[in-house]
Parts: C-alpha cells; sequence; structure tokens
C-alpha cells in the first residue's frame, strides 16, 4: 500500500464514521419522557432492605417491594397489600387477608407463606419486630391470601408496625429469599412493588435501574406517600449516582438528569435562577441534629456536665452551620421529637432552647469537672456531622472543657463509637449524627431516645424515667394518652440529657419542569411521577 | 530480549505478593469497620457485632489473609462485602471507562506537548518559549477540579457544545463515546501535558547543543528534519520514561476526575470502597493497579530499545 492509497482508505472509514458511527444513538421524544433519570442521596452499594437500614436501600426498596400497610401522608398506616385485617375480642390475634391479584415479578402470585417468611425475617432487625416477636405466640399461613399471628398480649400498634416508613420497612418478599438469615445479604430481588430491579444494568457506585411492572395491581384510591394506588407512570426509572453535587447541579441544569434528591443548599439559588428547574422541600418530616454523649465514663457520666453542655448550646450556631441562614429550612427544638408529627412536645424542654453560655459555665463549675479530656469523634467525610463536630468544638472550649478533637472519617465512627472502653483507652466522649425525622416519631423506632442502659443506643444512657414511659405509650389507646406518655418520657429525656439535639433542619429537591407529580415526603416516591 | 521479557514477567509475582502483604495489613490495622456502615446508623451494637460475624470480619489476621491468597491463587478477587458481587465482576464494569479516560488522555497530552516542549526548545527565550512554559506552570498549579469544572462550565452549561457528565460506551459509537471523554482527557491531562512539555523542552535543549545537530545543520538539513528527526529521537528516552512515571499520576487523576465528572470508572470504585472498608474491593483494584503499573514500566524499558539501538537486554 503507498502512501496516497493509505491516505484515501483513512479519509473513507473516517466519512463512515462521521456518518454514521459518530453520531450520538438517537433517543425519540417518547422514549426520553418515558424514562425518569433520578440522582439519588447516596449510593445504592447494596440492595437488601432487611440486611442494611441505609435510606438509600430503603428508598429503592419502596419502588420493588411492596408492604402490607403503608403511611399515608398523615404518617397513618393505611391497608397497602392488604385486603382486610380482623382482630380477635381478647386483641391477642390478629387475621389478615391479601388483596388479589398479587404478582410477584417473576410471575408468580404472593402468598400467605411469603408474608410470614418476610415478617420473620424483618423481625429480628426491627425494633417493632422485635417486640412483635416477643409477643409472638404463632404467626401461620392458614391459606394462599390468609395468614394469622397470635401474640401473647394485644398489640395495637400493629398496622403501625407493618406500614411504617422507617428502616427497615416489613417489605415482603418470595419465601424463598426471604428465608436468607437476616445478617446475610439476599442475591435475588424479586419483589411486588410497581417496579422491577433490572439486575444486568445494576452498577454500583454508578448506576441502578428500575422497569415498570406491567402485572403490579394499583389500589383504587388514591395516592398519598406508601398508602393508595402506586401508579407507574414512566416505563423505566434511571438512579444515576453522582458524588460530586456540582455535577449534579450542572447535570440537571443542563437538562442530562430530571429530578435531584438533595441538592445542597448552596447551589439552590443557582437552581432557583433556571427557569426550568422547580426547588422545593424534599422532605416534611426532615432531620434532627444531634450529638451523643457517652454516659458510661467521665465527664459525661456526670448529670451536671451534660446539662452545662445542653444549657449552653445554641441551636442556632448549629443549624447555621448546617443549612445557613435560609429560615424555611431550620427550627430549634424544645423536644426530641419530630416537629409537625402528633407526638412532637415541647414539654420540659426549657433547657434545650437556653443557649445560655454563662449559665453552664455555672454547671460546669458544679459538676466538679476536673479538666478530664474530652474525646470528641468527628466524621469529616459527611457535611452535616463535620460543621456540627466544629461547632461543638468551640462551644466546648468556650465552656472551659478539654478538648480532644478526633477529625476521622464516618467508617471509623461506626466502629469506635460502639467501644465501651475509657475515652483514654480507644473509647470516646461524645460523636455526632442525625436521625431523620421519619424515625423520630415515635419511641418504638426511635432508637436515640431510648435510655435503656446496656440495650440502648451507643452512649448507652440509662434513665428508668424514660423507659418507663414505652410501654404507657405502646397501651395508650388515643393519641391524648400517647401524647400524655410521650410528654413525659420528653421531660425525662431532656432532665437527663440522654442525647443533645441541635435543630431541626430540612433538605430540598429539584426537577426539571416537564416533571410532574413529585410529593413532599420522606422518599423520592417514583410513583405519581410523569414527564413530557 | 525473550529471556529478559519472561523474566520480567516473573518478577512481577514477588512484587505483587508484596503488594498483596502490605495492603492486606495496612487494610487490617487501619480504623474503620464495614459492618458498622452496613447496618446504618439506627442499628443497636448486636446487630453490628453480627454482621461483623456473618462477614467473616471476626476471623484473626492469618486466618483471613490465609483465606484471600488462597482465592487469589486461584483466580477469585473474592465478593464484595457491600454489593454481594463477585470483585471481579465490579472491576469489568468499571475498567472500560477509567481504560478509555486514560487512553484519550495519553492521547492528547503526548501530541499536545511533545510538539510544544520541542517549539518551546526551539524557540528558547522567546514569547513562545515563555508561554509554553507558563502554559506548564498553570498546568503543574491548577487542580484537577478546578479545571474540570471550568471546563464543564464553559463547554457543556454555557456553550452547550458537550455533556456535563457520564460515559457511554465505545459499543454505541465514536461520538457519543468520545463527546463524553473529551472534558474529562482534557481536565486529566492538564498535568500531564504540563510535565511532558517541561520535560521535553530541558531534554531538547540539552540534544540541541550536541555536535551532531551542528553538523546536521552544517549539512543543509531543514529545520524540521532536525527537531523531530535528529533530535527527537535521541531525546525521546527521558521523554517515555516520564509518559510513564506519568501514568502513576493518571490513575491518581482518574479518581477525582471520574468524581467531577461522574464517569463510572475504577477510580471512583476505588474511593467508594476506601470509604465503606470494602476491604475485597479495595485489594483487587489496588492489585489490579500495581500490575498495571509493573506492566507500564516493562513497556517501557521495552521501548528503550527502539529509541535507542544501543541499549539491550
Amino acid at each position: 500500500m503507498d502512501r496516497r492509497t493509505f491516505l484515501k482508505a483513512g479519509a473513507g472509514v473516517a466519512a463512515i464514521g462521521a456518518s454514521g458511527g459518530m453520531s450520538a444513538p438517537a433517543l425519540s421524544q417518547g422514549a426520553n419522557a418515558r424514562t425518569l433519570r433520578f440522582v439519588p442521596q447516596a449510593n445504592l452499594a447494596n440492595f437488601d432492605p432487611i440486611w442494611t437500614t441505609q435510606y438509600v436501600v430503603r428508598n429503592a426498596s419502596v419502588m420493588v417491594w411492596d408492604t402490607l400497610y403503608g403511611f399515608d401522608e398523615n404518617l397513618q398506616p393505611q391497608r397497602q397489600m392488604v385486603e382486610g385485617e380482623e382482630v380477635s375480642q381478647d386483641g391477642k390475634t390478629w387475621t389478615f387477608k391479601l388483596r388479589e391479584g398479587l404478582k410477584f415479578h417473576d410471575g408468580e402470585p404472593v402468598r400467605s407463606k411469603d408474608v410470614v417468611a418476610s415478617l420473620t425475617r424483618w423481625m429480628p432487625r426491627d425494633p417493632m419486630g422485635q417486640l412483635l416477636r416477643t409477643l409472638n405466640e404463632e404467626l401461620v399461613a392458614v391459606d394462599d391470601r390468609t395468614f394469622r399471628w397470635r401474640l401473647k398480649a394485644p398489640f395495637t400498634k400493629m398496622q403501625m408496625a407493618l406500614g411504617k416508613n422507617a428502616t427497615p420497612m416489613a417489605f415482603i418478599m418470595p419465601e424463598r429469599i426471604a428465608k436468607t438469615d437476616p445478617f446475610t445479604q439476599i442475591n435475588e430481588y424479586v419483589g411486588s412493588g410497581p417496579f422491577r430491579f433490572v439486575r444486568d444494568e445494576w452498577v454500583p457506585g454508578a448506576k441502578a435501574v428500575f422497569a415498570k411492572f406491567d402485572g403490579y395491581v394499583p389500589r383504587d384510591e388514591p395516592n398519598s406517600w406508601l398508602a393508595g394506588g402506586k401508579r407507574a407512570l414512566v416505563d423505566r426509572v434511571e438512579w444515576t449516582i453522582m458524588p460530586d453535587p456540582a455535577t449534579a447541579s450542572a447535570a440537571l441544569q443542563n437538562g442530562e438528569v430530571d429530578w435531584w434528591e438533595n441538592p445542597i443548599t448552596d447551589l439552590v439559588p443557582v437552581l432557583r435562577r433556571n427557569r426550568n428547574i422547580a426547588v422545593d422541600i424534599a422532605d416534611p418530616l426532615g432531620n434532627i441534629g444531634s450529638f451523643r454523649m457517652n454516659h458510661l465514663h467521665p465527664p459525661f457520666n456526670n448529670l451536671k456536665v451534660r446539662q452545662a453542655v445542653m444549657t449552653a448550646l445554641s441551636q442556632d450556631d448549629y443549624m447555621g452551620a448546617v443549612v445557613g441562614n435560609d429560615p424555611a429550612l431550620r427550627k430549634t427544638l424544645g423536644g426530641f421529637f419530630t416537629p409537625g408529627t402528633p407526638l412532637y412536645t415541647e414539654e420540659g424542654g426549657e433547657m434545650m432552647k437556653m443557649a445560655n453560655l454563662e449559665r453552664g459555665k455555672q454547671l460546669l463549675r458544679e459538676s466538679g469537672y476536673n479538666n478530664e479530656p474530652v474525646i470528641c469523634i468527628v466524621a469529616q467525610d459527611q457535611p452535616i456531622t463535620k460543621s456540627q463536630g466544629d461547632v461543638t468544638a468551640d462551644l466546648l472550649k468556650r465552656l472551659g472543657m478539654n478538648v480532644d478533637f478526633v477529625a476521622t472519617d464516618w467508617g471509623t465512627v461506626g466502629q469506635r463509637r460502639a467501644m465501651k472502653n475509657p475515652p483514654n483507652q480507644g473509647g470516646w466522649s461524645m460523636f455526632h449524627t442525625w436521625h431523620a425525622g421519619a424515625d423520630a416519631t415515635n419511641p418504638m423506632i426511635y432508637n436515640a431516645v431510648r435510655a435503656n442502659g446496656d440495650g440502648a443506643w451507643f452512649g448507652w444512657p440509662n434513665v428508668p424515667a424514660v423507659e418507663a414511659e414505652v410501654p404507657n405509650w405502646l397501651a395508650a389507646t388515643d393519641l391524648a394518652q400517647e401524647r400524655a406518655a410521650i410528654g413525659r418520657m420528653n421531660r425525662a429525656a431532656v432532665e437527663n440529657v440522654v442525647y443533645c439535639p441541635t435543630g431541626f433542619f430540612l433538605g430540598y429537591q429539584a426537577w426539571r419542569r416537564n416533571v410532574s407529580g413529585i410529593v413532599k415526603g420522606p422518599i423520592p416516591f417514583a410513583w405519581g411521577v410523569s414527564k413530557t | 530480549m525473550f529471556a529478559y521479557v519472561v523474566r520480567r514477567v516473573l518478577a512481577t509475582i514477588p512484587v505483587m505478593a508484596i503488594v498483596a502483604l502490605f495492603v492486606f495489613s495496612l487494610l487490617y490495622i487501619a480504623p474503620g469497620d464495614p459492618a458498622a456502615v452496613i447496618a446504618g446508623d439506627q442499628a443497636t451494637p448486636d446487630d453490628v457485632e453480627r454482621i461483623r460475624a456473618s462477614l467473616g470480619l471476626d476471623r484473626p489476621y492469618l486466618v483471613r489473609f490465609g483465606a484471600w491468597v488462597w482465592d487469589i491463587a486461584r483466580g477469585d478477587l473474592g465478593v464484595s462485602i457491600f454489593t454481594n458481587l463477585p470483585v471481579s465482576l465490579m472491576i469489568k464494569q468499571r475498567i472500560e471507562p477509567t481504560l478509555s479516560l486514560m487512553v484519550v488522555t495519553l492521547i492528547l497530552a503526548v501530541s499536545i506537548a511533545v510538539p510544544m516542549g520541542v517549539v518551546a526548545a526551539w524557540k528558547v527565550g522567546t514569547f513562545v518559549d515563555k508561554f509554553v512554559m507558563g502554559f506548564a506552570v498553570l498546568g503543574f498549579s491548577v487542580p484537577v477540579f478546578v479545571v474540570g469544572y471550568l471546563l464543564a462550565y464553559i463547554f457543556a452549561l454555557e456553550l452547550d457544545w458537550l455533556p456535563v457528565q457520564g460515559y457511554t460506551s465505545f459499543t454505541q459509537g465514536f461520538g457519543p463515546w468520545i463527546q463524553n471523554l473529551i472534558l474529562p482527557a482534557v481536565a486529566l491531562g492538564s498535568v500531564y501535558i504540563a510535565l511532558i512539555a517541561r520535560i521535553t523542552r530541558a531534554t531538547m535543549l540539552e540534544v540541541l547543543q550536541q555536535d551532531y545537530i551542528r553538523t546536521a545543520r552544517a549539512k543543509g538539513a531543514g529545520q524540521r528534519s532536525i527537531l523531530f528527526l535528529h533530535a527527537l529521537k535521541n531525546a525521546a528516552v527521558p521523554i517515555v520514561t516520564v509518559i510513564g512515571i506519568g501514568i502513576a499520576l493518571l490513575i491518581g487523576g482518574a479518581v477525582v476526575t471520574e468524581s467531577v465528572f461522574a464517569i463510572p470508572g475504577l477510580g471512583r470504585l476505588t474511593v467508594d470502597a476506601i470509604l465503606r472498608r470494602d476491604y475485597p474491593v479495595i485489594q483487587g483494584v489496588v492489585l489490579l493497579f500495581s500490575f498495571v503499573y509493573v506492566l507500564v514500566n516493562l513497556v517501557i524499558d521495552l521501548l528503550y530499545t527502539l529509541f535507542d539501538p544501543r541499549i539491550r537486554y
């Protein structure tokens, strides 16, 4: 081949490339409108909503797996897979009947035995499930559509337990999958929800795809959060994981994605300036910022020291660091539960709002604090914990405490906070985190407020007055009784400083205006969402 | 030569073994607990402990290391703690974007940087030289993510010429593939261009002072012929060395670039795995990177013989 022939051949190849091979594959307008491109809050690294309690897994799972009941926007459990239920006169036996036409994504009908296996797997992993397990006498399938649960004692919160949106939710899986040990990950993702998981297209850390399940039969009632008819209005939902918020912002502005679950507040003004983009509050139940103190070791085994810190802290300082100055995004708390929900109370919560540094210093002096180091472990890879940690370090120094600020990452905090050793022997004095408002609506799902010593969440507070109100709340037969019990619990939790809430904060979500049907909720619900 | 190649390939085995031991030990002593991450923030200490046991993370160091080495010896990189997918599959899913990014960056960088360095040496002391050197300083000084954001802002958001993020497989056509790679490759290549341009200039300046160049000029050889045939070939050995060393730079830079441009490559896989303490994935990816690096060094050693016939193995 001489030089001229070579050049001609090269030009020919280039022409072919330019005419066809180089052009982008054409995506018709219709096909584009049938695919919802979504940027989730985090990576879907695994897909077992019982094995892990990560919110991102729960959010993906509600598309794929259905539940017996579902919370509506008033936080009331409504029937979902269940057609009806009967409770015996003594309140100890519940008999449930499944809806007709429920099918798994592999075409098999949903049967009672699947429900029994699923609930059996769920119970050991969930606080309400654990309570049900202690009450459990017998959980059996009566026939394909009927199952019965006999308990040792009445349990009035049954529908709440089976329909709550706090993790882990009581998802129903085929029996063969649900028989997996609850502490071992499943590797088959077959549900009966409105979307099926497209496993072949799953690239953990990058992409997850959900396709409309044509065999799904939605309820007739209008949709409200996890209740009512879950109608899939798009053929595909594509999750694209974007670790960098600036990239997600640019992709949304450029029309490369349709919906971004959690834009950071710094970027919201930029998004608002774009007339093709809508911005609104994502989850009205929001989040409660917090730091937990180790009740087992000095200095925070001393009640007066804990009270000194709570008295001095300013929730304004914390919320300013976490979400900035947008008043729509923050609220000062006088109680431990989620504001705006039925059980929120500020009874006995004056200390939380005090923000009185001088009074805090006085309490610290009275406590006999002896300059013991405070090992403050702060995850730097989580913006919320990092900013809270910075505020706390400053607060403790101003109080006159000896702060040992341990800047680390979330993986290390997760390991170290489980250690009960004294702080100078690998243990810790305090760590920062936050609680989803959806998980702080009642004491059974709200680990952080519990104070049952060794059985309590990290920090291991032991406050019998708090624990005494849990059975009272469970036994309550109306909202007034429930609120009374929670009021007493809140007072005891504040007085004993079970932990320190640092304020209530909300986050935004943003979407292209050609997308409709997006609602405010604790989960980005994909049903009811359409695109033009 | 063949014997040399075989010897070098065999030499990778102890190197990889040392890397394996080092990586495993480092991860073992590093703080952090994948079980705590899996269990989530609401999990009780008992839940975390049971998950840790189910993952085998409560076993002693030697037992875990032995099991891992045995698996590696059988060609099994293990299963991800988090995704329950084989590490080899996860690497396979991610290798194309990273490889594409590195190849395009390499081609782009070499094709820009070498001529820049040559011209700068030829026009030493002039405005052209100063411009090239100024560009090189800028390339070194500005972080990859800043370049990335700037490029995305100008060429994607403002001009709407190229996509902001993502990756399209080569199998879906050259056009979409290269469209997604141009901005990341330019961003990632900026440091690399600076490095190669500087080395090329420095080496060329030295070569251009040699007697044989003066002889070539005296014989009436053209400027282009002197620069690219006589001088550049003799300056190639250090340039190729730097290109090889720069591949390590590319691997490091790919981590940032893939995050900025949301490219689902090995860099992001590594970072995600480190943050979550997904030990099998970290170990698998680090082994792969070290193997690639050893291989690149071997290729460079062999390339020396092409540019300098005096070098023999």
